[in-house]
């Protein structure tokens, strides 16, 4: 019964979110339901519409996947754009160094490359948090500006196509990579690639992790009660750690995928971390609340989102609206689910072992010295 | 007194809550001038039963009397001005105010939009003076100590000129001379006539203070008696239900070596201060080293350095069978032979969202036992935690059960089944039967004596003497962070202890 509820509420802010976009439809003088099915149509009407919108829900699924395992150590990870652009980096890299190296080791390598990139940009910031009290909400926004000017730099220096710089256009990406590096199309003439298996598998590892392992174990003792954690001898700083840079590391693999899963088989930006990313490292916390921030109720959930995506151009296309329309609607969602009772009294609940776990994190620190007598 | 009608009786009080009856059938009278007891544990129904008088519930069946006349208290305010007065187990004062202020709270002023905090202060000391209570009106309440807070609610209470006093766990939070004391004053006000309810647990003080004991069981009365009559013994029977020891036999046990060896240990508590001042102790295997004190005397963070939760200061000793503790994590600490059953049980002890066997295998689950290539082993986990559950009699529905929905003496059984299947060789326990149940208590007890047999250090911190009295070979008292006594139990009184924990003898 819990649960159906707990399955019920997001059906029913999507729903309430769904009938306020009908309004704004009907405000700027389209018809509601044109498109609504507009929306359908384009997610998902036909095999082609399922692929993008699955491919679109890829990198949705990862990074909410990696969200819900920090939420459950009661940590906050808002870094997900900077950790997609440090998991493709790393794997980029790899690709441009070993590019003849045959496909069955040269994936999982750029896939290993991304985990660790990601990995990184998590751990930083967790370990700011866990040994120097370093607010992680922060942190991990900050390092998101950080990795696109790394990007940026990157991308418009050592990394850029050669023969952008030859026609002297210098779009910011890098050469075509070693084909030996691409994610095998499962289906031929879509769009969609082992990356979708690959990300629903890590979503389900996710689970396992956190509920069949004493890592798992652990970070849920430190997410809920970090006091009682430490004193059954759970090292709470050293899991606060793990809990970030394994919530970037999915990131980070996201981030290997959208480029070895990209059409153009390269990495690409507009300058801004979202022209490589499309903004998934923040859609995938949506996806994540949506999903209840249980991992795999997050691949559903990023299979809407991703859905919403693909069939807000479709609904810009036949309706000729505005595609900021989509990302309302898709703000009214988020709206709509976070301020339902069962998902308000879980984010309060998160808050208060958060600042449960701030205040273990403090109290580790050594004595004041100042105060000593001589 | 026998001749008119008595202050206050409650007659054939029914309350029931969905499920659950919380009052059924009860009697209650108080006459001015007397301490009427209600005795029972917690779920018992005396919050229910006073909060009925209070106004804050009405009965489903039954009636109230007061003086005589038949009363229907609705609400609180219309309590207070029938002289009912209430004295909260926690403060319900603002500590930023003064005494005056916080007096002059909810009161209506003489001089309408205007407050008339002289007129108060002078009263004040007027019920100060008359009582020996000794407030001063102009003080912040947040420079008191536990004691004169517990008096300014006391002459809150005479301020409103409450004849009938509801006195809810007063002592929790006192040491034994500030409970003497506050029963002079107790006595005092009965002297003038006023009506006592008092409301406790600790059957040394319901002895002393009482003229009358009325125990409550599941929402009954299962008896009413006066001191002179009974024995701590009967009332813990009439509280429980059957025949209760509440000091456990101790076989005699040879201690062994020192197994925890302290010197020197200085430890800084939370604000900065020395909590705990340069302690020297051992414990000996199969000895229970009781530690005796008023709450925030450095008992805490002496169970905390050595658990490992807290860093000591400077150079000191914490040895255990000769090993030193002093650097290591509380992992290592607990590898090495240490079991800790924390004084927060909620907070440190045990973890409310996790199940009943998340909880018991808190400490082992990455253990060979419970862990395989990687895994956690459910089947594992099940068998040991279904036999914990059996042999320390936790009442829960079943081990996937949340925690947090158990009973405090129940969720104590949890913890101490975790700690002590770890066969420890250093237990530290921190108030193990604080709001725990009779039952639960006299269980927990058995086991720390069963430790002892099996040469275990115990480390017992408690707040109730009785208990300290009752378990120990050693007692050490502490007081701002020293150890200012040990003394053998056989040779140790309450009076004594008393002294000590007040620093009297330091």
């Amino acid at each position: 019964m819990k649960r159906l509820v707990g399955a019920a509420v997001p059906l029913l802010a999507a729903l309430f979110a769904f009938l306020f976009g009908a309004i704004m439809l009907l405000a700027i003088g389209a018809n509601p339901w044109d498109g609504l099915v507009a929306i359908v149509d384009g997610a998902y009407g036909d095999g082609d519409a399922l692929a993008t919108t699955a491919v679109k829900a890829m990198p949705l699924i990862l990074v909410g996947a990696g969200i819900t395992i920090a939420f459950r150590a009661s940590v906050v990870n808002i870094g997900g754009e900077g950790q997609i652009v440090a998991g493709a980096l790393l794997s980029t890299v790899v690709a441009l160094a070993l590019p003849d190296l045959p496909a069955l080791i040269l994936i999982p390598m750029v896939l290993l490359a991304g985990l660790i990139g990601g990995g990184i940009a998590g751990a930083v910031p967790g370990a700011l948090k866990a040994y120097a009290s370093v607010n992680e909400i922060l942190s991990t926004i900050m390092l998101n500006l950080v990795m696109v000017q790394l990007m940026n730099y990157l991308l418009r220096g050592p990394l850029i196509d050669p023969i952008e710089v030859e026609r002297g256009t210098r779009i910011p990406q890098t050469e075509r990579l070693s084909d030996n590096a691409a994610m095998p199309t499962l289906i031929d003439g879509t769009r969609l690639h082992l990356g979708v298996v690959i990300a629903i598998l890590a979503a389900i590892i996710a689970y396992i992790v956190l509920w069949r392992t004493p890592l798992g174990f652990r970070l849920r003792a430190v997410g809920h009660s970090p006091e009682a954690a430490r004193a059954a001898g759970i090292k709470v700083k050293r899991h606060v750690t793990y809990a970030l840079s394994i919530s970037g590391s999915l990131g980070g693999l996201a981030g290997a995928l959208l480029v070895f899963g990209s059409e153009g088989q390269r990495m690409v930006t507009d300058g801004s971390s979202a022209g490589f990313t499309g903004s998934a490292g923040f859609n995938g916390i949506v996806a994540a609340l949506f999903g209840a921030l249980h991992p795999l109720w997050t691949i559903p959930s990023a299979f809407l989102f991703g859905g919403l995506l693909t069939g807000a151009t479709n609904m810009q296309r036949v309706l000729q609206v505005p595609a900021a329309l989509a990302v309302a609607l898709n703000g009214l969602v988020v709206i709509f689910v976070i301020s339902s009772d069962p998902v308000r009294s879980r984010i309060d609940r998160f808050l208060s072992s958060r600042g449960e776990l701030n205040e273990t994190l403090k109290s580790e620190k050594p004595v004041d010295n100042q105060e000593i007598d001589a | 007194m026998t001749t008119e009608a008595p202050l206050l009786q409650m007659r054939g009080i029914t309350k029931r809550f969905p499920g659950v009856i919380a009052n059924e059938d009860v009697d209650f009278d108080l006459h001015g001038g007397e301490v009427h007891t209600l005795l029972g544990e917690n779920g018992a129904g005396k919050s229910t039963l006073m909060k009925i008088l209070f106004g804050l519930y009405q009965p489903d069946e039954g009636e109230v009397l007061l003086r005589g006349k038949p009363i229907d208290i609705t609400s609180p305010s219309e309590a207070i001005a029938a002289r009912i007065g209430m004295v909260h187990q926690h403060f319900m004062l603002v500590p930023t105010l003064t005494v005056a202020e916080n007096v002059a709270l909810g009161i209506k002023s003489k001089r309408g939009m205007l407050t008339d905090l002289d007129s108060v202060s002078e009263r004040i000391r007027e019920i100060s003076d008359s009582h020996g209570l000794a407030v001063d009106p102009s003080v912040e309440v947040w420079r008191l100590s536990v004691g004169e807070r517990q008096r300014i609610e006391i002459v809150k209470a005479l301020f409103r000129d409450a004849e009938l006093l509801v006195l809810d766990e007063p002592t929790a939070v006192l040491t034994p001379q500030e409970v003497d004391d506050l029963f002079v004053i107790l006595r005092r006000m009965t002297d003038e006539g006023r009506g006592l309810i008092f409301i406790s647990h600790k059957l040394h003080e319901v002895m002393s203070l009482s003229d009358r004991i009325t125990v409550l069981r599941n929402g009954r009365v299962t008896g009413q008696t006066v001191p002179s009559e009974t024995s701590r013994e009967q009332l813990a029977q009439m509280m429980v239900g059957r025949a209760v020891r509440l000091t456990p036999d101790k076989p005699d046990v040879k201690a062994g070596d020192v197994r925890l060896k302290v010197r020197g240990l200085t430890v800084r508590g939370d604000r900065g201060t020395k909590a705990v001042d340069n302690i020297d102790l051992d414990v000996y295997g199969g000895e229970i080293l009781g530690v005796a004190g008023v709450s925030g005397n450095g008992q805490r963070e002496l169970a905390e350095v050595i658990a490992g939760l807290r860093e000591p200061e400077g150079t000191c000793t914490i040895e255990l069978d000769g090993t030193s503790l002093v650097g290591a994590d509380t992992r290592t600490r607990r590898d090495r032979g240490l079991s800790y059953v924390p004084e927060e049980r909620m907070r440190d002890g045990a973890i409310g969202d996790f199940t009943v066997s998340e909880n018991m295998i808190l400490v082992d689950h990455g253990g060979e036992r419970f862990s395989r290539s990687g895994l956690l082993n459910f089947g594992a986990i099940k068998d040991h935690c279904t036999e914990l559950v059996q042999r320390y009699a936790v009442k829960t529905p079943g081990i996937d059960t949340p925690t947090s929905s158990l009973s405090g003496g129940n969720i104590q059984k949890v913890i101490m089944a975790r700690e002590l299947t770890a066969e420890p060789h250093l237990l530290i326990a921190s108030q193990p039967t604080r709001g725990v149940d009779i039952g639960s208590a006299e269980y927990i007890h058995e086991r720390l004596v069963e430790q002892r047999s099996r040469g275990t250090a115990t480390l017992l911190i408690s707040e109730d003497l009785d208990e300290v009295i009752g378990l120990s070979d050693r007692i050490a008292v502490m007081f701002d962070g020293r150890v200012v006594g040990i003394v053998d139990s056989a040779d140790a009184t309450r009076e004594g202890i008393g002294l000590l924990m007040a620093g009297v003898l330091a």
